[in-house]
């Protein structure tokens, strides 16, 4: 069996209409990842559509700056809820250990709230028995918030940092 | 005592058990969970939870850095391992080491010396405690030489493995040759080491093992043995104290045999020396001795009155052994069954879930020791183990009642279980009788066919 455009296109309307945000199929060798953004992918085609920025602010919330936004009018901003929520991303810590702001003791952190980052930008270091490991931010974007205090112990899993994703 | 917080690295019925001694201790707990576990049972009742990993255990139960760092970050004194996972590898108490934690069980020379089992035959040899006709397998040539020496049937076990891990069967000299490649190559990649030795496989054996505790000075007691012959594929399913019909002067030798073995270590903390007990001949051999609390020691506790947990951290602590061996007196008889969420009749499958509903027995002479409530998930990723419900009484057949009793009592809805099993097993002449052999689950199933769903079993007994 293989896959037909047709198909294809069958299965994306299936996944368009589900509550799903993700499928990978493999059928005979042939690989299908088909991501759907969520609320936030629909609602970035409506904003495009009516001719906003391209940050993702929603049309109805009101006054939006042109050209990038500044991290900390995103974070304080009046935009608090709805759609644009979708964009904020949780970074997690990838292991349990001490975490680590800044390179060595002194010297400025790696990102600070408003830190434009890309995917492999080091935001953090964990050590777990003297051995660093850096932590990536996953996530093109900017640092909206940083919750752990420095130099202290976080779990597998603990929400390190929350950046608003580039639409 | 100096230690008043333990980090636990581990889960399921064992972190709740050791939780229930610390807090009978007054010691505060801090349970390192899995993401898997973040929800369990302990991890309510633990004192502090701090998720180590995710839930593959390799990155989780089994990462000593991330367990060690999770103890000193927390202000622990002191790690208990547990049985299982990272409990018998010399890695953690390395690492404890560095870090200045202490940790509950023997030295890392002493859990290097029982884990290679080659080493550990002939320090049992050395503390003239019989062992299985067999040796080392290096070669062929010297496996074949040494197979004609010792006779068929055989058993290929792998140096690194143990717990009735990494073990093959062999029933003619001639089929060697082929199982050699393949178990070394199944031991390398399961414990990292290739190497494998052979033994005599005694049919008709028992599976008799000693419990022991040591101060790591050289003195050593003994808490009576346990029998553990009904086993399926080397996992055990019933364990019982004292073991049935054991001659007097046998149970001595063994006891005695164990002490010693342990005793040449200057082994420190609670540990257990198997043996097979050739019933035929009224012989028996060291197999292994398990340098960790095992999961059938409630038997030993049961009829001793000794909290074996407690006599742990004791240890571990300093305070050496605090019972003389005139100190223990066991009284009386103790069965237990291991309640597995796997379906039986579909060869033992595994099956995971979330318990619906469950009922455990509650009645005088009854123990349960279990981390499952209603609404408790069963992930995928661990054993099967979901309790132990152990009978005690004056003598066997009224415990082997009380355990009847109980067994028929408990409920678990939402993920299959053993329970039909034992219900089938505790009321079979021959292990009521009592004294079976590690071909007991074998012959059950052939008498009770009603115990197999359609065809499942047969193939799996073999």
């Amino acid at each position: 069996m293989t896959l037909t455009a047709a198909d294809v296109a069958e299965i994306m309307r299936i996944v368009e209409t589900s509550k799903f945000d993700e499928l990978n199929l493999e059928i005979d060798g042939i690989k299908l990842t088909l991501r759907r953004e969520g609320a936030s992918g629909k609602f970035a085609r409506d904003a495009t559509q009516s001719g906003l920025n391209e940050t993702g602010a929603p049309a109805a919330a009101g006054p939006v700056a042109a050209g990038p936004v500044a991290a900390g009018s995103v974070a304080a901003g009046p935009i608090v809820s709805g759609p644009a929520d979708a964009n904020l991303r949780d970074i997690t810590s990838p292991m349990l250990g001490t975490f680590y702001r800044a390179p060595k003791p002194g010297s400025a952190p790696f990102v600070e709230i408003g830190s434009v980052v890309k995917e492999d930008s080091v935001i953090a270091i964990i050590e777990v028995m003297k051995l660093m490991n850096t932590v990536r931010a996953g996530v093109k974007g900017v640092i909206t918030e940083i919750l752990p205090a420095d130099e202290t112990l976080v779990e597998f899993g603990q929400i390190l940092m929350r950046a608003r994703k580039d639409a | 005592m100096a230690i008043r917080r333990i980090l636990i690295a581990n889960r399921g019925e064992i972190a709740a058990r050791i939780i229930r001694t610390c807090r009978a201790l007054d010691i505060e707990t801090v349970l390192a969970v899995s993401s898997a576990d973040r929800d369990s049972e302990p991890a309510r009742q633990a004192d502090r939870v701090v998720c180590i990993g995710p839930a593959r255990s390799t990155d989780s139960y089994l990462n000593a850095a991330a367990i060690v760092h999770a103890a000193v970050a927390t202000g622990a004194d002191a790690i208990h391992p547990g049985y299982g996972f990272l409990s018998e590898r010399a890695i953690l108490p390395q690492l404890c080491a560095t870090a200045g934690i202490v940790f509950i069980g023997p030295t890392a020379d002493q859990l290097a010396a029982v884990g290679d089992k080659l080493r550990a035959r002939a320090e049992a040899e050395a503390a003239g405690v019989p062992v299985v006709p067999g040796g080392a397998a290096n070669s062929r040539a010297e496996a074949q030489s040494l197979a004609r020496t010792i006779t068929a049937p055989l058993l290929v076990k792998a140096v690194g493995g143990g717990g009735g891990r990494g073990l093959k069967r062999v029933a003619r000299v001639e089929d060697l040759p082929e199982m050699l490649d393949l178990a070394a190559a199944e031991a390398g990649a399961a414990f990292g080491d290739a190497r494998i030795y052979l033994e005599h496989y005694i049919e008709h054996g028992r599976h008799v093992e000693v419990q022991v505790l040591g101060d790591g000075e050289g003195r050593v007691i003994q808490l009576g043995e346990r029998d553990c012959s009904v086993q399926r594929r080397y996992q055990k399913l019933i364990e019982e104290t004292p073991a049935p019909g054991l001659a007097a002067h046998l149970r001595h030798s063994l006891q005695q045999a164990a002490v010693r073995f342990a005793e040449r270590l200057h082994y420190r903390g609670a540990g257990t020396v198997e043996f097979i007990v050739d019933t035929r001949r009224e012989a028996f051999y060291f197999l292994e001795m398990n340098a960790r609390i095992q999961v059938e020691h409630p038997v030993t506790e049961a009829v001793t009155g000794v909290d074996l947990i407690a006599e742990q951290i004791a240890i571990a602590d300093g305070s050496g052994l605090r019972l003389r061996q005139s100190d223990v007196r066991p009284m009386g008889c103790a069965i237990e069954c291991r309640i597995n969420a796997e379906d039986y009749r579909h060869d033992f499958r595994p099956s995971p879930g979330r318990v619906r509903e469950v009922s455990w027995p509650c009645a005088a002479g009854i123990r349960v020791d279990t981390h499952v409530v209603a609404g408790s998930s069963i992930p995928p990723f661990y054993d099967s183990l979901i309790a132990k419900i152990i009978a005690k009484s004056g003598d066997r057949a009224t415990a082997l009642a009380h355990l009847r009793g109980a067994i028929a009592a408990t409920r678990i809805n939402g993920v299959e279980s053993n329970l039909g099993f034992h219900a089938a097993a505790l009321a079979d002449a021959e292990f009521q009788r009592g004294g079976v052999d590690t071909g007991f689950v074998e012959r059950l199933f052939a008498r009770r066919p009603d115990l197999c769903g359609q065809g499942a079993a047969g193939a799996s007994h073999g």
